[in-house]
């Protein structure tokens, strides 16, 4: 189990500095936040196209004050994978690497080159920022859209289900896959302080659930909470594979009965891309949460 | 040592001190990558290799070594350069000094796994340096010195070199290697400081960031700047490798029996020396001929070309690559500046065979257009009816 980590465990130092560009309420540049200040300076950010690209600003400025290098769209484990062997050819072991890509970036365009650096278990933190859709661009659907989700591409709702990228890095067997969400911030630095220290080399795989108020259509300051419902319907649930077990963490530990979970429907009414959801769809993706669930218990048991 | 064109760039980086190959295994190019991974784990190469699933994610791994301050070397061919399209590019915009081979190959559709060399121009707008070279031996020499050229701090340009398809990949033929102490001397160590992007903790930066309308001009005139200082860096380059390998190197181009040649036959690539034996045979029969070898494509070297064709009446190009609703490539791009009567032969397509007797009748044809002032001015050589 990850060893509990406390709002006193984030030091008080940025390296992401204010005057970014994402927009207000984004959960991905806050998240982006604790992860360096959990990692610490010697890490080098890589990023491909994504909401991130832009939130840098303008060159010659960055918030950035660790290394960034942004590379092409499907690129980002390779660059990843390049920068492993570079660094440790030149005996920089101290120096992280944080592979950081969205949904579209990984689940999609970039998941050849994830599948090759964790099939090689290069020694890489890789954080997908799912927010479900490729928001950068203006909200299409990607494989990472939950079902039903309304997008600029599935106008009347996305009829496929979301691909679990978590699952598929499980089958590649690498050292670590955790799953997060930013609207508890403490688990995920927890997960990721875990993934650095973790004395064995290999890809540590993120995938953090990352709210998105233009995207998924609700307030911006409504983010957090948001995040909160994502967790506590049981829509989203916030686990560890580590050492061949399932582990669950955070407030899913305790949602394992179907009793304990928020109503489904309190995280669906408050986002504009569910709206146009029947009864009968609310039903089915009720159903939806439970398999899922059911599907989880089966393999916690099961490790 | 007896060696392939393949081998022989792969004892190139070898003796180059490459620290770090990404590669993905592509025909007629696997030779190269093969070797390299013997050298590497055998202990013979202070290297990592990244055995990586793709094209694209070889040269992202190339860029990223390069980024974090390690002489890096990739290789492909067809298919997979043009997978590889989107990184190449992003190589020559960012100014990561990478350096590959490419064996040239032809495209599909339908498959083929022969010469031509529709491949490696089609990346000539990339911003790299690109060289292409006649045997095996210019393979292992063009190898250590596109390290040389890539990471000087004049350029600081990605280096590609063709060589090709079979022709050069697989055919065997004596080649000199450097001794390591006189490479060293040639080739210092990548000082990551004067990269153009290096990601250093200690100094920490951010690369390829937006730039708006203000800015970009200017970043793509200083890589302008860049090819108009590559002339002087290649000439320096090859002058310096001529010094330790005791052996003569083409620059920019080679003129052969170009002084006072009334037609001049300009070619790249494995099929100069047919063509070259075709030029002394037809000096036999009396016919003043002449051969331009391009060795560098990119910069294009306008003025030793001008030079050399200056006394021609008739300049033939022969290209190996055809770009459709335009023309032969090479004879494209002469046509810009050559002021001479031009022929444009478009030969060998598919890795059909040019022998010296096919650069004989183009050479004997080129001239024929010219003295009657035929308006045609492209020839499918070859092409059966």
């Amino acid at each position: 189990m990850t060893a509990m980590f406390s709002i006193k465990d984030l030091v008080e130092e940025e390296y992401t500095l204010p005057g970014n560009a994402s927009c207000p309420g984004c959960a991905a540049a806050l998240s982006l936040r604790i992860a360096l200040k959990v990692l610490g300076p010697k890490t080098i950010l890589v990023v491909p196209a994504s909401c991130i690209s832009v939130i840098q600003g303008y060159y010659p400025k960055t918030p950035c004050r660790v290394p960034v290098l942004n590379v092409a769209f499907a690129s980002t484990a390779a660059v990843g994978s390049g920068m492993v062997a570079a660094l440790d050819l030149k005996g920089k072991s101290d120096v992280k690497v944080l592979c950081w890509a969205g949904d579209g970036g990984t689940a999609d365009i970039g998941l050849q080159a994830l599948s090759g650096a964790a099939e090689r278990n290069e020694n890489m933190i890789y954080v997908c920022y799912d927010n479900e859709a490729y928001m950068n661009t203006g909200t299409q659907r990607s494989g990472s859209t939950p079902r039903t989700a309304a997008t600029t591409t599935t106008v009347t709702g996305k009829p496929e289900r979301k691909k679990s990228v978590p699952e598929i890095m499980v089958a590649h067997m690498v050292p670590y896959v955790a799953t997060a969400c930013a609207a508890f911030p403490l688990d995920f630095a927890g997960k990721l302080r875990r993934a650095a220290s973790m004395p064995l080399r290999g890809l540590k795989y993120i995938h953090l659930l990352s709210p998105c108020p233009p995207g998924w259509r609700f307030p911006a300051e409504k983010t957090i909470e948001v995040g909160r419902l994502a967790v506590m319907t049981g829509f989203w649930i916030l686990y560890e594979w580590v050492d061949g077990r399932y582990n669950l963490t955070g407030p899913s530990k305790g949602l394992l009965d179907k009793s304990k979970r928020r109503p489904l429907r309190d995280y669906l009414s408050i986002q504009g891309r569910f709206g146009h959801l029947t009864e009968k769809d609310i039903e089915s993706l009720e159903e939806e949460v439970e398999e899922q669930w059911k599907d989880f218990a089966r393999k916690m048991s099961m490790t | 040592m007896l060696l392939t064109g393949n081998h022989a760039v792969a004892y190139g980086v070898r003796d180059a001190a490459a620290e770090v190959i990404a590669a993905y295994p592509i025909t007629p190019q696997t030779q190269i990558v093969e070797k390299l991974a013997e050298f590497v784990e055998k202990g013979q190469m202070r290297a990592r290799y990244v055995r990586v699933e793709s094209e694209h994610s070889a040269m992202a791994a190339c860029i990223a070594a390069e980024a974090c301050g390690a002489r890096s070397f990739t290789a492909t061919s067809s298919q997979g350069l043009l997978y590889m399209s989107e990184v190449v590019f992003w190589a020559g915009l960012g100014r990561f000094p990478v350096t590959m081979a490419v064996v040239t190959r032809t495209l599909a559709p339908p498959w083929s796994i022969w010469n031509e060399h529709m491949d490696i121009l089609s990346q000539r707008d990339a911003g790299w340096v690109i060289m292409m070279c006649e045997n095996a031996q210019e393979a292992y020499d063009t190898a250590i010195q596109a390290f040389r050229i890539a990471e000087d701090e004049r350029l600081l340009q990605p280096v590609m070199y063709g060589l090709d398809a079979f022709t050069i990949s697989h055919t065997a033929e004596e080649v000199d290697l450097l001794e390591k102490g006189d490479v060293e001397g040639y080739l210092p160590p990548l000082d990551p400081k004067k990269l153009r992007v290096y990601m250093d903790p200690e100094s920490p930066g951010t690369f390829g960031n937006l730039v708006g309308p203000d800015m970009m001009m200017e970043m793509r005139h200083s890589i302008k700047e860049a090819f108009e200082r590559a002339r002087e860096v290649i000439k320096g380059a090859v002058k310096g490798y001529e010094r330790i390998s005791g052996r003569r190197q083409a620059g920019l181009i080679e003129e052969y029996k170009c002084r006072d040649a009334e037609v001049v036959i300009v070619t790249m690539g494995a099929s100069s020396g047919d063509a070259k034996d075709a030029i002394d045979a037809l000096r036999e029969r009396g016919v003043r001929a002449g051969l331009v070898r391009l060795r560098v494509i990119r910069p294009l070297p306008r003025e030793e070309i001008l030079e050399a064709v200056k006394g021609a009446k008739v300049v033939a190009t022969v290209d190996r690559d055809y770009s459709f609703g335009y023309g032969g490539i090479l004879g494209g791009e002469l046509a810009g500046f050559v002021k001479n009567t031009m022929c444009r032969f478009v030969a060998g397509l598919g890795g059909r065979d040019l022998t010296p007797e096919d650069f004989q009748g183009i050479a004997l044809k080129a001239l024929d257009v010219a003295e009657k002032g035929e308006e045609r001015e492209e020839f499918w050589w070859g092409l059966k009816r």
